[in-house]
């Protein structure tokens, strides 16, 4: 692996792979020296074209926390927002000597034109692209469900994962359909019609149009965060309607088993498709989440820039 | 003295057969025809066809003369074995007056290397809300008959109503680029399995097909004549050959790029392959080569659409819709129609000249090679190997989506008005 564009890219020994070596990381952070000595010399730059607060903060900590040094280079008062194209902001890190580059962009496929074009030789590590894909959120979801669920087995077999909301615009969704796929477990997409994309049918999954249908079987139901803009576009009628519809709320978690859990990528609107007691209910592991994203990070750039120059794994 | 070219051992219709040319005319054609004094041209191996007629073609000249002009476009057309192109109206500024459709075929008179028919813009601006000086077009020195606003649609219903009947007092033709602009807002490829895996945002084939179902419907009510640009899907066809069943005058083409390439390109994020109308599937491209071998989609049209490196450079959804394609166009209609067993050479030179021509109006253009006719040819190796290199076109631009692929044909000679304006060996 030099990249970390895709889900699809990746074999399910690999995400395993990087499970296992976060589970190790977590192991090692738990311990008195937070801090390990593995990328020290190395220049990692964030490189987010798109305002995101909780995907760079984990990355630059999951980066430090492996002595590497960080560079943020966010959009706002930067050349990307003067009109510079993707192609020189490449060059110019190139010539930076970065090592890797973490990209959140806005355009779907912004990750792969940075790591198919020669404008840069270092690693590209997509931390979400448009509407594309999310791939290192989709590996802490797998890390978070398979610590809470797995009984110790090491893949997702037998567990059903319900995700929930704006499939059409999720790139958390996309590449958790990859993943938890991949790692063997059934998916359930639940919105309505018009936030699923035209395609879906030829997707892994089941579709359902019923929330409560899938809260009594659901193992870990994920929420996705709604945007109200998507309301003057049409996709539904109102708030109102779409959290009695689709949003997650105590007389919903009443249903679910006694060990499923609730989850939600962030950043979330409570009160719309999770009311608050939801979010802060016993069956929540939301914070955990963040925790575990920190590890999982740690685990991709460790891969990435220490497995792949010495072809190993071992800590 | 007369200018004089001899083509020996070329195949026309079937046949193997010598032509003469004298001056700008077909002078003699039979399998012992000889010229003392004649140019003479071995095209041993070779077919002959009449000159290509491009009914859509960007030169973008006015306005973006780094990417195109129509002195590079009519080089590109040469190459490509075309004699006259049809130049899109979208330049800047649009060409919906009779002062820049005159400008545009000046530039092509000056040029010399094929005829350049101007496209009057429909509305003023391509904007769709008032019609261009239409009348003042077609009565200027460029004889306009065909008008678009290709890039946008003509999406009121009522301004396509009344510039389809407008243009009926000088047997024009209205060319309509067939997209619902509210179902394609934002849209960046086809809609279906792939646009869902990838994330870019789905443009249905409905939205082509809604407007070419109205649009033929209006064309019936008001007894006028309708041209659909680039058709790309299985059910556009299907409305089309309703349409001619009955007695519709309707007119479809077809661009190479959508008789060979889908959208699983698009897996690449390379905006090289981002293009309006957009590519779409495997059965929509069996479909379009099935209805041109049938006529009912009636010509080949390129949509030759250069564009400058720094707007394909960039993210997907920041690049710009287009590719070249004067230079590629008979090579693959040959590798898809032809030897598919699809169409003959006789229904190539239909599809690429005589009928555009018709069409068009243009009056000088797709006669059948025969004696007497103006020495308008194109002369192509169909079994050479064609490997495309961007780096090697006479467009200014270099956004082909073929580069590095080969196609069976090799385009040997063109001659506009007996003029000799390519040879592959120069």
């Amino acid at each position: 692996m030099k990249h970390l564009l895709s889900i699809a890219d990746i074999s399910k020994n690999e995400a395993l792979e990087i499970l296992n070596t976060a589970e190790e990381l977590a192991r090692a952070s738990d311990g008195p020296m937070k801090k390990l000595p593995t990328l020290r010399g190395r220049t990692i730059v964030n490189l987010f074209a798109e305002d995101s607060t909780r995907t760079r903060i984990s990355f630059e900590a999951a980066a430090k926390r492996l002595s590497a040094d960080v560079i943020n280079f966010s959009a706002k008062g930067s050349s990307l927002s003067k009109g510079e194209s993707l192609k020189d902001t490449a060059q110019t890190l190139q010539a930076m000597g970065a090592d890797a580059v973490i990209i959140r962009h806005g355009a779907s496929g912004a990750a792969v034109r940075l790591a198919d074009n020669q404008w840069m030789s270092g690693s590209v590590i997509n931390a979400g692209d448009g509407t594309h894909e999310h791939p290192s959120q989709a590996l802490l979801d797998a890390f978070t469900i398979r610590r809470h669920l797995s009984q110790g087995a090491e893949d997702l077999a037998g567990l059903h994962v319900a995700i929930v909301g704006d499939i059409l615009h999720s790139r958390v969704a996309r590449s958790n359909v990859l993943l938890l796929t991949k790692l063997g477990a059934q998916v359930t997409l639940v919105a309505p019609p018009t936030l699923l994309p035209v395609g879906v049918e030829t997707w892994p999954v089941t579709i359902s149009y019923d929330l409560d249908s899938v809260m009594e079987t659901v193992d870990a139901i994920m929420m996705l965060r709604i945007q109200l803009e998507r309301m003057s576009e049409m996709f539904f009628p109102n708030a109102r309607e779409y959290s009695r519809y689709f949003g997650l709320n105590s007389d919903r978690i009443r249903k679910m088993k006694p060990s499923a859990i609730v989850m939600h990528p962030g950043p979330m609107n409570r009160g719309l498709e999770i009311t608050a007691d939801s979010a802060d209910s016993a069956r929540s592991v939301i914070v955990e989440q963040v925790t575990n994203g920190v590890s999982v990070r740690m685990a991709i750039l460790y891969l990435l820039l220490a497995g792949y120059t010495e072809g190993s794994v071992s800590l | 003295m007369k200018t004089k070219y001899l083509l020996t051992n070329v195949e026309i219709s079937g046949k193997r057969s010598n032509l003469l040319i004298e001056d700008d005319t077909i002078a003699e054609l039979g399998p012992e025809v000889s010229s003392q004094g004649a140019t003479e041209l071995d095209c041993t191996g070779s077919v002959a066809l009449p000159g290509l007629v491009d009914l859509h073609t960007h030169l973008r000249e006015p306005g973006k003369e780094d990417a195109e002009t129509v002195l590079s476009g009519s080089k590109a057309g040469a190459r490509g074995g075309y004699v006259a192109l049809s130049a899109m109206a979208n330049t800047s500024p649009v060409a919906d007056t009779a002062g820049v459709v005159e400008q545009v075929f000046r530039l092509g008179q000056d040029a010399g290397l094929v005829d350049v028919f101007p496209i009057g813009a429909v509305t003023q601006g391509i904007q769709g809300e008032h019609l261009a000086e239409i009348g003042a077009m077609a009565d200027s020195v460029a004889r306009v008959r065909i008008f678009s606003d290709d890039g946008n649609c003509v999406a009121d219903p009522l301004v396509m109503r009344r510039a389809l009947e407008y243009v009926k007092k000088f047997d024009g033709v209205i060319a309509q680029h067939a997209q619902e602009p509210r179902l394609t807002q934002g849209s960046q490829m086809n809609e279906g399995f792939v646009s869902s895996q990838l994330g870019l945002k789905g443009w249905p084939a409905i939205a082509e097909e809604a407007i070419i179902a109205r649009d033929v419907l209006l064309a019936d009510h008001v007894q006028a004549r309708l041209h659909i640009c680039h058709v790309t899907t299985r059910g556009g066809v299907e409305i089309i050959r309703w349409a001619k069943s009955r007695g519709i005058n309707v007119t479809a083409e077809v661009t190479p790029h959508h008789l060979l390439l889908t959208d699983d390109l698009a897996r690449t994020y390379d905006p090289i392959y981002k293009v309006n109308p957009p590519l779409r599937t495997e059965g929509d491209v069996m479909a379009l080569r099935e209805a041109l071998a049938e006529g009912i989609i009636d010509i080949v049209a390129t949509d030759h659409a250069p564009h400058a490196a720094e707007t394909k450079e960039c993210e997907w959804q920041e690049a710009a819709f287009g590719m070249l394609g004067l230079e590629t166009s008979l090579p693959i209609v040959n590798m898809t129609m032809v030897q598919t067993g699809l169409l003959n050479w006789d229904q190539v030179a239909q599809r690429m000249s005589l009928v555009p021509a018709q069409i068009g109006r243009y009056e000088n253009h797709g006669a059948p090679l025969a004696v007497g006719n103006k020495a308008h040819i194109v002369v192509m190796n169909p079994t050479q190997l064609y490997r495309v290199d961007r780096d090697r076109l006479a467009s200014r631009s270099r956004n082909t989506p073929f580069h590095g692929m080969e196609f069976p044909g090799v385009v040997q000679a063109t001659f506009f008005n007996g003029r000799l304006t390519y040879r592959a060996d120069q």
